[in-house]
């Protein structure tokens, strides 16, 4: 048998590295606890003053004598603008994810793999002032206006005049900006699939089409819904990008009455409004009082993704997610 | 081994404060006055910090131009020497920080900018009708109330798109502190202040953001600051005087005019019902505003501040209300006239520290009052080695 021998090795020194770790450890709890501790004292005022209201009511009315707040159309245009960019997004990240994972050359697919992970790291001021000083001019031009002369009189969502800085110019740049995250993800649990599945698929005659259907999807299919909702909340909780693009209108004009309205999301009327909020006025506690409700919503959102993307990940020993 | 380590804490503190006071008394002359405030005046600012520094190679000036409300935020919390502001204290804040002086510093014109293919700038517009363009009121270029004042010119007939910003700002709270005066609907129905619940229009952020959407879309109609208008090429409107025999365009000159004949309480008075839209003269453009520097009176309550810290504090502001105001025009910011100059000369005398006047307090007593407070430490030290950590 043979012993190890520590170099300094004493229980004070282990004492000491415990207590450390444990400092460390307690510090994320103490931060989380503090930013709910100051969401709630900060919006506190809001909620005595305006009540159920706050959640529900849609006037925005800043002037000092005449304030009066309500976060329904911030809510409803968070949802709407991240709802559309998981619709465009999805697809795409999965249709990527499919092609990293099952079809692409070896060669092609560590280089993709890198320009993905890549793309999720560039920053949203980046999408954001591309967005408003190119992009925007394209969407007007190329699809809003066509869109607008063709269905405008008919479909209520075409309707309106088509400016470029509106929901769908949002929805679509948001859906830019979610793809890399999705898909990356997503390749990730794909490949996490064993092969014996594909293998027995082959040897039943199938197609990749079908092995992708009765072998990949059905092993990752939970786990591709979770790491749909990642993307979902990092488009819920995007400001920059949305914030140039969106249009910004407040009030009941806020309520998207199209694909083409101006609207207004919970955090661009924060990155908006936050910073000329006369400290301890009634605007900043309603500003607090937005970014609680957005704390919960994104905590909902990635407390269910993490359990769905956990879930896919023990099903399957040894698959590692980075 | 184990008496290395009293003995190296020893030293380190004796090394410590001496290090910082030495550090304290040869940067003695070297002074950093910090302010935070309004984005509308950085580019000012910026040029005064770069001129001042050439004058005074000792005085650097930390300007963050993080928004009149966070600026006054840092006032409140008297972490900064001053704050800039396009708007003035309202009585809320006024609580919160009493005794802060107001001082003009320079001032902005707004423009009503529009993109119309084929019309130059030109178009004549008054008060009221701005208003109802920017309360939906009015929707069509060629609506009579527009055509009627610009007979000659062939307005279109096509939806007027309204920019407006998005992020509370200065420059809306003189737009509509404008409307409000003009037009008493805009008054009771939208109201005055950095944000305000806007009827119609697409919001956009900063001047940088309305002159943008502005330029990029035909038949949009946006409220832009005056050199951010000239940078970008604009085409904006000449608005009816206060007199109502003149419609004025905005030039540097027509929006002092303006300024000169407005009357301005007392540096320590209460600021917050000061406008100096639509003032008369037949040359006065209409819509304009003062952008402030706010102080403490009693600069001893603010962090960090010395006595003589506060005579470079002091220097420096009376150095931008009269040297550095040559530096406005260049940059389309507007001088102040010598009424504003003469008011704020007033209120920058009344700045104190501590109560009393600001006497030289050199760095010759920096270093004395460093030494003597080594050699304290040092005896202290020598006498008896019992604060030193037993391992």
């Amino acid at each position: 048998m043979e012993t190890v021998k520590l170099k300094g090795g004493s229980p004070l020194f282990d004492k000491i590295f415990k207590i450390a770790a444990a400092i460390a450890a307690t510090y994320i709890l103490a931060l989380i606890t503090l930013i709910v501790f100051q969401l709630i004292t900060g919006s506190y005022q809001i909620w005595t003053q305006e009540g159920i209201s706050f959640l529900t009511g849609s006037d925005w009315n800043a002037v000092e004598g005449s304030e009066s707040y309500g976060a329904a159309p911030y809510i409803v245009g968070t949802f709407v603008t991240a709802g559309l960019a998981m619709l465009i997004g999805v697809p795409i990240s999965i249709g990527i994810a499919m092609f990293l994972s099952e079809l692409a050359p070896k060669f092609l697919r560590s280089i993709l793999s890198f320009v993905i992970e890549l793309l999720a790291a560039v920053p949203s001021i980046i999408y954001g002032l591309w967005g408003m000083f190119i992009f925007r001019d394209y969407i007007r031009d190329w699809i809003e206006i066509p869109l607008n002369n063709v269905f405008g009189n008919n479909v209520w969502f075409f309707s309106g005049t088509p400016f470029g800085l509106d929901i769908f110019t949002a929805s679509v740049v948001l859906a830019i900006m979610i793809i890399p995250t999705i898909a990356s993800i997503s390749r990730e649990i794909m490949i996490a699939v064993p092969n014996s599945q594909r293998e027995a698929a082959y040897m039943l005659g199938a197609t990749k089409w079908e092995v992708f259907k009765m072998a990949v999807i059905p092993y990752s299919k939970s786990g591709l819904v979770g790491a749909s909702i990642l993307g979902l909340g990092r488009a819920v909780g995007e400001t920059m990008a949305v914030t140039m693009l969106i249009g910004n209108a407040t009030g009941p004009n806020a309520f998207p009455s199209s694909l083409f309205s101006p609207g207004q999301t919970m955090s661009s009327i924060i990155a908006n409004e936050f910073a000329e909020a006369s400290q301890g006025s009634l605007h900043m506690a309603a500003l607090i009082g937005v970014g609680l409700i957005l704390f919960i919503v994104a905590i909902a959102i990635n407390i269910v993704a993490q359990l769905l993307v956990s879930r896919v990940l023990k099903a399957h020993q040894g698959a590692v997610l980075a | 081994m184990k008496k290395i380590l009293p003995a190296l804490a020893f030293m380190l503190l004796l090394v410590i404060p001496a290090t910082i006071l030495h550090a304290g008394a040869q940067t003695g002359q070297t002074y950093a006055i910090t302010g935070a405030g309004s984005t509308l005046v950085f580019p000012l600012m910026d040029t005064w910090r770069v001129q001042y520094n050439s004058l005074h190679s000792n005085i650097h000036l930390n300007y963050q131009s993080i928004g009149s409300g966070a600026g006054i935020k840092l006032l409140e919390q008297k972490t900064v020497d001053f704050a800039a502001s396009d708007a003035p204290l309202q009585p809320s804040d006024q609580q919160k920080a009493p005794g802060v002086l107001t001082l003009p510093e320079s001032i902005g014109g707004i423009t009503i900018s529009y993109n119309l293919p084929g019309i130059d700038k030109g178009l004549k517009l008054t008060g009221p009708v701005i208003a109802q363009i920017f309360m939906g009121d009015i929707t069509m270029w060629n609506d009579p109330a527009i055509a009627s004042l610009n007979s000659g010119i062939n307005l279109p007939a096509q939806k007027i798109e309204i920019a407006h910003r998005a992020d509370g700002s200065g420059t809306t709270y003189a737009f509509t502190d404008y409307l409000s005066k003009v037009y008493p609907q805009w008054k009771t129905d939208v109201g005055q202040g950095k944000t305000v619940p806007w009827p119609v229009g697409t919001g956009a952020q900063g001047n940088a953001g309305v002159a943008n959407i502005v330029k990029t879309t035909p038949y949009a109609c946006g409220y832009v600051e005056l050199a951010y208008a000239y940078q970008n090429n604009m085409t904006y409107a000449f608005v009816q005087n206060a007199d109502g025999n003149a419609f004025v365009e905005p030039t540097i000159d027509s929006i002092a005019a303006d300024a000169a004949s407005a009357n301005l309480p007392a540096a320590d008075g209460d600021w917050s019902q000061v406008s100096i839209v639509n003032q008369p003269g037949s040359n006065s453009y209409p819509i304009s505003t003062l952008t402030y520097v706010m102080i403490y009176k009693d600069l001893s309550q603010v962090n960090g501040e010395t006595q003589d810290k506060s005579q470079e504090v002091i220097n420096f502001l009376s150095w931008i209300i009269h040297d550095g105001q040559k530096f406005a025009s260049p940059l389309l910011y507007v001088p102040l006239p010598d009424s504003i100059v003469k008011a704020d000369e007033q209120g920058i005398a009344q700045i104190q520290f501590g109560g009393s006047t600001i006497p030289e307090f050199g760095p010759v007593a920096a270093l004395v009052l460093a030494i003597a407070i080594v050699s304290i430490i040092a005896v202290s030290a020598k006498t008896g080695l019992k604060f030193a950590p037993k391992l």
